[in-house]
């Protein structure tokens, strides 16, 4: 029975309705633009900074967000790619952008690869504690390995990392590295954006809702978990890479538990399973971190926990949330139905 | 030979034995109606037949391959599907996209990621919601459909990558006596492409679509054959028939 063609089939199933995370994306897209336009070096270093943790967001958002996969080790990806770039400045006086940063997004990727051989492709689907405590501990041993071995500097980290060069051009912190972050962020967030509504993308989200229930349509889904959790590692990777660049040096707590769970905070704050509530989320918290630790220097990380908790309390699906229906979080996946139908 | 023949299946939790040597074979393009008492292990044949169980002993031969070992999802490529007794369509995805997900799945990872294979599945879904009578909810979540409605979607899904045999547990629970009838109605085209494994405790439903009836108690089987051979079955009149 040939429905294809059949127009009004199609209609009456398939809507249109209005989007409203492309406005978000556009919008804000252009103050991330014009931003250094307005703002001193001081802002706009801060603003490049939340820019590089946006990428690490990112990477929580596709494992949590759209896989289900609760990883409490963000950082460790972020960290170790950071101390490799530290590393090849430091000992082999490499810091060209090009070899630099693909080495980072690498072993982010293969550390991941390491971390979900372990955790996910067991016999037996693993629990989300499981996942959740086994990239903890990966991220706590990676920080206090850090502290301990001297050859990585220890307590101290590794200090004065050659600057960036992109061929001859020396990259220093300010609007050249801030649009270069912006550059690579809005790659990225695309490629994040092209796979979360590709059919793998749906693979993802069948994944996050019923795990087992996919097993009995022939999906193989560690190996499907396994390949997002490596895709994540490799961005928290890059970001490890650009972070170590533009701050100069590295220090243990850049893989620690710290980091990891102000990753999860971002996200959850921002808004899960959107991408640009990771965006957002690290815009929000950074900033409010930043003022609340300038007027109430004593108390202010009260006062932040405190806001989390009320937005996670009353708001579960974020900042993003308040803007963007539930069936839009959801979307839809792949491209475009039918040449009759307009929902993409 | 049979398309698939469960062998001495031996099936022992713990205390509990769910199956004693059961022994039940499904030829190409037949109804079968499994039936018994609560607790006889119809769902616990139909979850090792699918793989959610292993059993402890005895074998399972599935379209002239030995898949007793093999995880779920490799019987699902070899042409078996199934539709669990609770429901379990994906609720937070749209009707469109659960019949999508079950029809995607033989896919590569890297087709996936270019979503190769989108355009080309579009009718296939809508021919599939078409037969369900799902076709004007496409759009809607699954989570708000009727009871009735998300038991047609989970069929719909289970029958969209067109297996060689499908299993269903319980089809019609919880429908009303015009959802029961439609469903009878939706099931019997299949029957030129597909084998029927169903468990259900509405007798007329089994009668009307099953060509062959095998009933279980207590892990075993006391009598399989015909409906009439089932009816005439002293041992099934006393031990199953008399009670409903």
């Amino acid at each position: 029975m040939a429905v294809a063609n059949d127009s009004s089939k199609q209609a009456g199933g398939l809507r249109r309705r209005l989007q409203v995370i492309p406005f978000l994306e556009i919008a804000l897209v252009a103050i991330f633009v014009a931003l250094p336009m307005v703002l001193d070096h001081f802002w706009v270093v801060f603003v490049t900074r939340v820019l590089i943790l946006a990428l690490l967001g990112l990477s929580f958002d596709l494992v949590w967000g759209y896989s289900g996969i609760l990883s409490f080790g963000q950082a460790l990806f972020f960290g170790a790619a950071a101390y490799v770039v530290a590393l090849l400045g430091r000992d082999l006086d490499i810091s060209s952008m090009f070899l630099a940063l693909p080495v980072a997004a690498i072993v982010g990727f293969a550390l991941a690869l390491f971390m979900a051989w372990f955790l996910l492709l067991g016999r037996t689907p693993p629990s989300i504690i499981f996942v959740a405590l086994g990239t903890l501990t990966g991220s706590y041993a990676a920080e206090r390995l850090a502290r301990g071995w001297y050859y990585l500097g220890g307590q101290n980290g590794i200090p004065s990392i050659p600057a960036m060069t992109v061929g001859d051009f020396v990259m220093y912190e300010g609007v050249g590295f801030y649009y270069l972050a912006l550059g690579i962020l809005l790659v990225v967030y695309l490629l994040c954006r092209l796979m979360v509504r590709s059919q793998f993308g749906l693979v993802l989200a069948g994944i996050r809702e019923q795990e087992e229930r996919l097993t009995f349509f022939g999906y193989r889904v560690q190996h499907f978990k396994a390949v997002v959790f490596s895709i994540s590692g490799a961005i928290a990777g890059l970001a490890g890479g650009l972070y170590a660049f533009h701050e100069g040096f590295v220090w243990p707590n850049l893989m620690g538990v710290i980091l990891s769970t102000q990753v999860v905070l971002y996200v959850l704050f921002g808004g899960v399973g959107t991408l640009i509530g990771a965006v957002i989320g690290v815009a929000a918290i950074e900033y409010a971190s930043f003022e609340l630790a300038d007027r109430y220097p004593e108390f202010w990380p009260i006062v932040l926990g405190l806001l989390l908790l009320l937005v996670i309390l009353f708001r579960p699906t974020g900042l993003v949330g308040l803007f963007v229906s539930d069936r839009e979080r959801v979307g839809s996946f792949g491209s475009k139905r039918g040449k009759d139908d307009g929902a993409a | 030979m049979a398309l698939l023949s469960v062998q001495n299946v031996v099936k022992i939790f713990g205390e509990l034995t769910a199956l004693s040597g059961v022994d039940f074979d499904v030829a190409a393009r037949q109804f079968h109606g499994l039936v018994g008492p609560n607790g006889s292990g119809k769902s616990t044949l139909m979850k090792c037949i699918a793989g959610a169980e292993t059993p402890t002993q005895g074998s399972i031969h599935f379209d002239d391959a030995d898949i007793t070992a093999d995880p779920p999802h490799r019987r699902a490529r070899h042409g078996l599907s199934i539709k669990f007794q609770i429901t379990s369509v994906l609720p937070a995805l749209s009707v469109y996209d659960n019949v999508l997900m079950a029809l995607q799945a033989r896919g590569s990872t890297w087709s996936l990621m270019r979503s190769a294979s989108r355009a080309a599945l579009h009718d296939s879904v809508m021919d599939a919601l078409d037969r369900f009578r799902l076709v004007d909810r496409a759009d809607d979540l699954a989570g708000i459909l009727s009871h009735g409605q998300q038991q047609w979607l989970e069929i719909a899904m289970a029958l969209a990558p067109q297996p060689k045999l499908l299993l269903l547990d319980e089809p019609t629970a919880g429908m009303s006596l015009e959802e029961r009838r439609v469903t009878g109605e939706l099931l019997m085209p299949i029957r030129d492409t597909c084998s029927l494994v169903i468990v259900e405790h509405d007798l007329d439903f089994i009668r009307d679509i099953c060509d062959v009836i095998t009933v279980l108690d207590q892990g075993a089987v006391i009598g399989s054959g015909t409906v009439e051979e089932i009816q005439n079955n002293q041992r099934v009149q006393e031990v199953y028939l008399s009670r409903v």
